[in-house]
């Protein structure tokens, strides 16, 4: 009991929380970009322009069946060879968003494919143009078809920013090893707290999802 | 890159063949532990349920990375001593598992409900018809996702090198501190684990064209 009180002092706790920042930080913004760019390359894969479609849908294939970690270390430490040489955080978000865009290119791609063809017809036959139709008419419809898909990456994205404890970025799971490195009686204490912070994040944002979705439907 | 392909194809293929090792046996048990956390949360018992979705929520909601760990370093602490490639494929197994199970409900679930119901009218017991009429047509229709389960196991299963479980990740970067060569071991290494997952995923995205 001793050694979950020390564990859970106040010094311990505060920094096992300024881990947990950086990894909402690096999150929040790879979601963001990745939102942005995935949504960019899966309209480009669905929309079939000629040789560009194929290639990018390609690509998006090579990359989304890497491992993440393979990814990241690829961005810190392969990256400086080519003679950019970007620091731990920004190299943790360059790889998720990398990783994570091919992801969620593949959600949008299917979830614009999931939308009724007559849709377009439609909206093209009362005179829109392609992107037209695909703002207005199918784009929406699809999004709302993706929320249960698109908040489950995103789920697996904050769980993943684990990974960049390997480059040591300080986040949640780094903290967590620098306090149980001090001592071996942290081990489960830190364990427990590492299964509930992350536990807590991702399952309030699987409930977010939930509730979106249903007021939406 | 073909330098370190030459040279250290042997090295490369070890780390494969722990890499497939680790997942298949992960996949396997899997599939047993999510098939039966999947039944319980259908099954008409509320605490079966009740059981069944806590235990798909708590490992669907820690990463991977920290189930893992937990086994490497907390179960010597307290318990017995495992080495990494058993940590790590335990790790993939809990954590593939609640994925399957997710699966696996939502196939049931999708068996039209006159299914069961004719069963029962014909006489069979609750267990009988789930595993002679529910559960077959329930597979069938979950193939294509376990596929991808499979696949994002086999990439999943570079976790091993945090714990030295000798897949190819770990053995990816035994290559680039030995060559220096970092950019072309991870290629190199790249391509094998595309070598197993590229095809899967356009066998896949085939199935799923089929079925639908």
């Amino acid at each position: 009991m001793q050694n979950w009180i020390q564990a859970y002092s106040w010094m311990n706790i505060r920094f096992l929380l300024m881990g947990l920042g950086v990894t909402v930080y690096i999150s929040v913004i790879s979601v963001i970009l990745s939102f942005i760019f995935g949504s960019i390359l899966g309209i480009i894969r669905y929309s079939k322009i000629k040789y560009v479609s194929a290639i990018f849908g390609f690509i998006i294939d090579l990359i989304r069946n890497l491992p993440l970690l393979l990814i990241i270390f690829f961005t810190y430490f392969g990256l400086p060879n080519f003679g950019f040489k970007p620091e731990t955080i920004p190299a943790a978000i360059m790889a998720m968003t990398i990783f994570e865009s091919t992801m969620i290119a593949e959600i949008v791609r299917s979830g614009l494919n999931a939308v009724d063809i007559g849709q377009t017809e439609g909206a093209r036959s009362v005179g829109m143009t392609f992107l037209q139709s695909l703002r207005y008419i199918i784009l929406p419809q699809a999004y709302k078809k993706m929320i249960p898909a698109l908040i489950s990456q995103f789920v697996s994205l904050i769980k993943d920013t684990s990974l960049a404890t390997i480059i040591v970025v300080p986040e949640l799971m780094q903290h967590a090893q620098v306090i149980y490195g001090q001592n071996a009686n942290y081990i489960l204490p830190m364990f427990a707290a590492l299964a509930v912070l992350y536990f807590i994040v991702c399952f309030s944002l699987s409930l977010l999802g939930n509730h979106i979705d249903k007021k939406l439907a | 890159m073909i330098n370190i392909i030459t040279h250290y194809g042997h090295q490369l293929l070890i780390g494969l063949g722990w890499t497939v090792l680790s997942s298949v046996l992960a996949l396997f048990f899997s599939l047993i532990i999510g098939s039966l956390f999947a039944i319980m949360e259908v099954l008409p018992n509320k605490y079966a349920r009740v059981l069944g979705r806590a235990y798909v929520e708590i490992f669907r909601n820690i990463p991977l990375l920290v189930i893992t760990m937990f086994f490497y370093l907390v179960i010597p602490l307290y318990f017995v001593k495992i080495n990494g490639f058993t940590a790590g494929t335990i790790g993939l197994t809990l954590y593939t598992s609640a994925f399957i199970a997710e699966t696996v409900r939502s196939g049931i679930q999708s068996v039209d409900p006159g299914q069961m119901e004719g069963a029962r009218s014909v006489g069979m017991t609750y267990w009988q018809s789930m595993r002679q009429i529910i559960l077959p047509q329930a597979f069938k229709i979950v193939i294509p996702p376990l596929g991808n389960q499979f696949i994002n196991l086999v990439k999943n299963s570079s976790v091993l090198a945090f714990v030295a479980g000798f897949d190819l990740m770990y053995q990816a970067n035994s290559i680039a501190s030995a060559t220096f060569d970092t950019i072309n071991s991870y290629f190199a290494v790249g391509i094998m684990y595309l070598i197993v997952t590229l095809p899967l995923s356009y066998y896949m995205r085939y199935l799923e064209k089929k079925v639908a």
